[in-house]
Formats: structure tokens, sequence, C-alpha cells
């Protein structure tokens, strides 16, 4: 039988045997920027509601937003935490760098700041009255936006437009590099900005499903608690918003399946190195995680149990919002590690 | 301006390290690292068997990978000889061109920063070869600009069956491997 032996000298770091440059931190860091697209894109559908007059006090104008703000902080952070060279960070804002998407993304970034601020600024006087007080300005600026609904209405449109921005961000920062076959493929940008979508959704289903019955609390502490996870004051989400988080969910999944399948045609029926990547995680050492948590658990169990939530043959219940986020997050892990197993296969034409 | 290459003997190359170590004295690499390495293929079917003993390091491609993902410029194509340098006060050690780069050339330095071959850039302005090619005892290694036609990489480059790692990756890479 045909033989093929190979030996290197090779021994570097994160790089042999296997490359391994990436762990926790930007699984978590994908992960956490796909949530923010997502929330970003609903909060910019709730706001237009908002700017039409449809809706004076919505919900997830307030939630979203601030949740945005903190989780892409979060995010981030882990970001931040995965640099080797942590001190020279600000270098990224000195220069714009056209062909790198993370340089793209790192400017975006700062627009992604001030819009998920400049939302959250809409409710933050009412959500933080004691905020509101010690910060008059923060009060006129929430008064100056409510009452020009133009404004509003274009602060909704950049949440939706840097929304799939940063969505498609995500899945861009790993499918342009060509060294990676598993990366290699533009569905990834999709797959991450709908799973990202879902992820939205499920954050935002779980954050009502937290609230409380009574007021929000106003103080410090619970203040800010409760204008993260509870709509204003007592009021709650009309439970039309909460099903149609639900049905909006139940779509994300659907369409996060057939990318799935895609991505799995694409890779199966590309060159052998790809097919050799897609092995990684259908029957590789990655299968575990892909076929039996990514898939089953964070896609097929929350589409049926929300199916039959809307059907009405089981309560409303956190479990596929839970479900669903464990599976975001599952998806990223998988993608970044099996993605740095993969690589090109030489050829053995060179002797 | 030069574009410099390098063009390595197969049957020449012994897998004795020299190269390694003289790149590793010459550039300081730290200890447990390497810009260079020595890999060995052996392929075929007893008793028809081919090896083939290769000196990799960066490739220093035509279309570097490794700098179009750079977000700081760290990585970039040095004017002179169009060599693929990273300076290390820019870098952030976001890890990016080591999974960009499909030859997994590059490391990162104890210090934080992405770090590989430099085609000793600071010996070849001296007007001296890479450290490697000059400690080579079967002389395998040349080294030389790839645009001049009288070069002794050209010139080798056409009288002899060579190959690039992984063309297929689009990169263009400059160091070939005579077979």
């Amino acid at each position: 039988m045909a033989m093929l032996e190979i030996t290197t000298t090779r021994h570097n770091p994160l790089v042999d045997p296997q490359l391994a440059v990436w762990s926790w931190e930007i699984p978590v860091y994908l992960f956490l920027g796909g949530l923010v697209a997502g929330l970003m894109v609903l909060a910019g559908l709730a706001m237009r509601r908002v700017a039409r007059g449809e809706d004076s006090r919505s919900f997830f104008s307030l939630q979203a937003p601030l949740l945005g703000f903190v989780l892409i902080n979060l995010g981030m952070g882990a970001l931040f935490l995965d640099l080797m060279h942590k001190l020279y960070v600000w270098r990224v804002y000195l220069t714009l760098q056209p062909a790198s998407p993370m340089s793209w993304g790192s400017w975006v970034l700062l627009l992604v700041y001030a819009v998920l601020l400049a939302s959250a600024l809409i409710r933050l006087p009412e959500a933080w009255p004691w905020l509101g007080r010690r910060v008059p300005w923060l009060q006129m600026a929430s008064e100056t936006l409510l009452s020009r609904p133009g404004l509003v209405g274009a602060l909704a449109w950049a949440n939706i437009v840097l929304g799939v921005g940063v969505g498609i961000y995500t899945g861009i920062l790993l499918n342009t590099m060509v060294a990676r076959p598993l990366w290699n493929s533009a569905i990834l940008a999709p797959l991450f900005l709908v799973s990202g979508l879902s992820a939205g959704a499920a954050l935002l289903h779980l954050a009502s499903a937290l609230r409380g019955r009574g007021a929000a609390s106003q103080g410090m502490v619970g203040g800010a608690f409760s204008a993260l996870v509870q709509p204003l004051g007592s009021t709650l989400p009309d439970e039309h918003a909460a099903e149609g988080l639900v049905r909006a969910d139940l779509a994300f999944l659907a369409i996060e399946l057939v990318l799935i399948a895609l991505l799995l045609a694409n890779l199966f029926t590309s060159s052998a190195s790809h097919a050799a990547a897609g092995a990684l995680i259908t029957s590789g050492p990655y299968a575990w995680a892909f076929l039996g948590i990514v898939v089953p658990l964070g896609v097929l169990l929350p589409m049926a149990l929300q199916g039959l939530e809307l059907r009405r043959a089981i309560p409303h219940s956190v479990v596929p919002a839970l479900l669903v986020l464990a599976g975001g997050f599952a998806l990223r892990w998988v993608m970044v590690n099996a993605g740095q197993a993969s690589h090109l296969l030489a050829s053995s034409a060179g002797f | 301006m030069p574009r410099f290459g390098m063009v390595i003997d197969t049957r020449k190359c012994v897998g004795c390290m020299d190269c390694v170590v003289a790149c590793q004295t010459e550039n300081d690499v730290p200890a447990g690292y390497c810009r260079d390495w020595i890999h060995t293929e052996l392929r075929g079917e007893f008793p028809n068997l081919a090896m083939e003993i290769r000196s990799e390091r960066c490739n220093h491609c035509d279309n570097p990978p490794c700098v179009q993902c750079c977000p700081t410029g760290a990585s970039h194509v040095e004017a002179n000889g169009q060599v693929v340098l990273v300076t290390a006060n820019k870098c952030i050690g976001c890890k990016a061109c080591l999974a960009a780069c499909p030859y997994d050339a590059r490391f990162i330095h104890p210090d934080g920063y992405a770090d590989k071959c430099t085609f000793c850039i600071h010996r070849v302005k001296e007007g001296k070869d890479p450290a490697c090619v000059s400690v080579c005892p079967t002389h395998c290694m040349s080294f030389g600009d790839l645009d001049d036609p009288a070069s002794v990489v050209n010139q080798l480059l056409r009288s002899r069956r060579h190959h690039a790692l992984l063309p297929e990756a689009g990169t263009k890479p400059r160091v070939h491997y005579l077979t």
C-alpha cells in the first residue's frame, strides 16, 4: 500500500502539532457580536414602531440597545483578553486597512457603540430616574430624541443596517482565510447573521420572562438590572410582542437549518481539502459537538418546542430560548476550533 | 526594486538543520521556537519509495494573506525586495495572520507579537546572503532577485524541475524547491 510519512522539526507553540491560536475568547466574542447584531436589528424594528407613533413605550426599544451595549462590552473584553500584544491595541485606530475585515470591523464598532448609546438614551432617564435626576442632559437628550420621530427613525435604520453588518462581519472574519477550508465558505456570513438574530430574539424573550411582576426597581443597582431585564415601570410586554419573538425565532432557526445544510453541501462538493474539513464536524473529532449539540439541541429541539408553544400545545417557557443561546455559542465554538484544525491538503505533484 | 526569492535543491538537502541553527543564532529566535524548519516527506510503496527533504520557512508570498488580514498594517510588504515583514510595535497579537497563513510559518513571539522569517533582510541590505543560505554545507540554497533574468535563482528555475508549496492557495509563494 502506498505510504505517506511526514516528519517536521517545527515545534512552535500554538501552531504545532495543530493550529490552536484561538481559545475560548474568540468563540465568546463571535457569539456576543452575533447576539448584539441580532439585538440591534430587533431594536431597530421596534424603534421604527416608536418613530411611527405606534408604540410610545416600546419594550424592546429600551431593552435591546442597553443589553446590546452591555454585551458588546463583554465581547470586546473577551477579544481584548485574546490579544497577545495588548498594550498596542490602540494601533488599530491609527489606520484603515482596506483588505482587513478586522480593521473595518474595529472602525464600524465605534459606530455601533455610538448608535447603541444613542438608542439606549431614548429610554434611559425613564428607566433610571436616579441617573436622570443627577445628569439633566440625559433627560434633555431623551426628550429631544423622543420629540423628533425622524431622528428615532434614522436611529432605527442605523441599528438595522449596522446590526446586519456586524452579523455578517462575524462570519466574514473567518470566511476570508483561504488557509482554513472549513471557514472558506461565504455561507458562514449569513449563517452567523441568522444565528445572531435567533440568539437576539431568544435573549429578549428570556429578558422579558425574567421580569418581576411588580414595578421595576429604580435604585442604582436594582435600576440597572431592571433596565436590562424589565420593561419600563410595571408595564409588561404585551403577549403579542412575546409571541412575535417566538415566531421570529422559529423563522430564524428554520433559515439557520437551511444554511447549515448548504454549508455542508458546499464543503462536501468542493475540493478534497474542503471535504476533509467538513468531515471534521460530521464524522471527525468535532462531530459530537456539531451533530450532538449544535444541530439537535441548538436548532431542532427549540424549533419543535416553539412550534408547540405557538400551537398552545405546551405552555411558554424559557427552555427554547436557553437552548438557542447555548446552541449559538456552541456553533461558534465548533466552527472556530474545527476551522483551526482544518488545513489545505498538499498535492503530491511536487515529487 | 528587486523581488527576492529563494530556490532550494531538495536533491542536495540532507536535513542537517544547519539552516535552522544559523537562523536561531542570527535572529535571536527564542528557545522553543523556529523561523525555519526541516520537513521530510516519504512517499510510495516499498521498495519504490521517494523522499524529499525541504528546508521550509515563510514563503514571502506575492499575494500574502497574512498582510491582507492584518488590522494594523504591522504585517507589510517591505518596498526593498518585497519581503513580508512584521513591525513588532504595530502588532496587537490578534493572531489573524497565523490563522491566515496556509504554511503555518508564523508564531507568536514570547513578547506577544507575530514573528517569522525575514529573509534576513538586515544581512541582505549589507550585500550578504540570509544566514540559512550562507551556512548550508551542501550549498542547496540560493537567494536572489526573481525579477532579474540573470540571477542565480532564475537560472536554476529555468534549468531544473521545481515546485512551490500549496500553489492552489493562490498565495504565489517565492520559495521554490528543485526536484
